[in-house]
């Protein structure tokens, strides 16, 4: 019956035909919407299975984006500043060490030493430029440690630097920041937590297995951290700010955990 | 549609207790849910530095689109897995459940119900009692997903659980124990939803609850 119709027939009758209607639909209703329901069920399965639909939706995308910054947080809780990551012994070591970055080896950036000046900037009291050799004098440390690779591979290698919070002390950071940045000459950039540049094992490297850093391996520096993923180390270092804005990362900013520890 | 009169209503025979109460049915589904993503993500995550190469799985059957997309499904899905085991457990302890549907389970009678099941001679009238076959490919899968959590967290913090280190032999060997647990629960599916698929009222009481 059309609408017309019921208002044809006159407005009192309106009130009754309306109520049946809600009856009557809700008898018919009740069983479609939970065969509805349970067809919805199994679309979602499907979707998930091919997992076409779902990686591509904006919000899937979001809710994971806020999972990861939550582990961010789990993993800073779980993080202890005593505990140390395993060290071996120079047989353990992996040769050769395999080159990694996001290009390949033929464009590592060659960093002239004579010009080459590491910045130090933002949170920063003390000296803000430093050259290889005052850096060369500070206090040595070596350690052979496992490098993880968010791939899931790993490599035994040996790095000698100077103790990075032991650095930021001398020159001066606040050290109740909460992160700190660095800069890179291929462009890299990324950012890490006051506890873990602060870690007895985070080292500001400048040798590999007794030399110095070649440029493959992050010549003149990189930022050797045995507690995080291979990413989270940034080679060719030419600016280190200290920072209470979060900075982000090159991989981080496409999708991989900042935190990113071990 | 049809009146049923209040009468017969009432002496219609009560329905039976559920074979599957509805926290059961609830954590199972989300289990299978969260087995699922880890898996496919999992597979994504492998293919990124394959253990044995030139093995990998195909792109188009895993989940996540690159690492850094698998590795967020990953480490999302694994607080559904962790939190829903958790509930999982507690609960079968705690109602007993875990003891009454699983145990006893003897070598002998594992044998038995194998053989009589290749004979095509296991009977499956009561679906609230498992038989020998069951109980042991449950408590499997239970223990293996148990490995599989404790291996995967000695993977992601390999330095801040040095005990689970150890367990596992080192962070390399960890990957190695994941990889075949994870295995072990794939072949697990398999039988399982063969089974289910071969008796379609498990899979309704595992729906519904009868």
């Amino acid at each position: 019956m059309s609408e017309s119709e019921i208002k044809r027939d006159g407005s009192r009758w309106t009130l009754d035909r309306k109520s049946l209607e809600l009856d009557v639909r809700r008898a018919l209703e009740m069983p479609s919407r939970r065969l509805f329901n349970r067809r919805i069920l199994t679309l979602g399965g499907l979707t998930m299975l091919t997992g076409c639909t779902l990686q591509d939706d904006a919000s899937v995308n979001t809710f994971l984006e806020q999972v990861s910054r939550m582990n961010d947080r789990v993993q800073a809780w779980l993080f202890s500043g005593a505990r140390l990551a395993p060290t071996y012994t120079e047989a353990d070591i992996t040769r050769p060490f395999p080159f990694n970055a996001y290009y390949g080896i033929d464009d590592v950036p060659h960093v002239d030493a004579s010009t080459y000046r590491l910045v130090l900037s933002g949170r920063v009291t003390g000296k803000r430029v430093w050259t290889l050799d005052e850096l060369y004098a500070l206090p040595h440390e070596e350690q052979i440690t496992r490098h993880i690779c968010v791939e899931g591979w790993s490599a035994i290698g040996r790095w000698g630097g100077t103790p990075f919070g032991a650095f930021l002390a001398r020159a001066g950071a606040d050290t109740h920041a909460k992160y700190v940045g660095f800069k890179c000459a291929d462009d890299y950039y990324e950012s890490i937590d006051m506890p873990t540049a602060l870690h007895p094992q985070t080292l500001l490297a400048f040798d590999y297995d007794g030399r110095r850093l070649p440029p493959e391996f992050g010549f003149p520096m990189k930022l050797r951290m045995p507690t995080k993923l291979g990413y989270k180390n940034p080679k060719h270092i030419m600016e280190i700010f200290v920072t209470d804005t979060y900075p982000g990362g090159y991989w981080v900013d496409q999708g991989y955990n900042w935190f990113g520890g071990s | 549609m049809q009146t049923v009169p209040a009468t017969r209503r009432a002496t219609a025979t009560p329905p039976a207790r559920p074979i599957h109460p509805p926290w059961v049915r609830v954590s199972h589904w989300l289990n299978a849910l969260a087995a699922i993503l880890m898996v496919l993500s999992g597979w994504r995550i492998y293919d990124a530095s394959p253990i044995y190469p030139p093995f990998a799985f195909p792109h188009g059957i895993t989940l996540g689109g690159w690492l850094g997309g698998a590795l967020q499904w990953h480490f999302a899905a694994m607080w559904l897995l962790v939190g829903n085991g958790l509930f999982y457990l507690t609960m079968s302890i705690a109602t007993g459940r875990l003891a009454r549907k699983m145990l006893p389970v003897t070598p002998a009678s594992v044998w038995r119900d194998v053989r009589a099941a290749l004979r095509g001679r296991l009977a499956h009238d009561d679906l609230s009692v498992y038989n020998a076959v069951q109980r042991a490919a449950y408590l499997i899968a239970i223990v293996d997903l148990i490995v599989l959590v404790l291996s995967g967290l000695t993977i992601w913090k390999s330095v801040q659980f040095p005990l689970l280190r150890e367990l596992f032999g080192g962070y390399d060997n960890a990957r190695v124990v994941h990889f075949w647990a994870m295995s072990l629960l794939v072949a697990f599916v398999v039988v399982h939803v063969a089974m289910a698929l071969l008796v379609p009222r498990s899979l309704l009481a595992m729906l519904r609850g009868r």
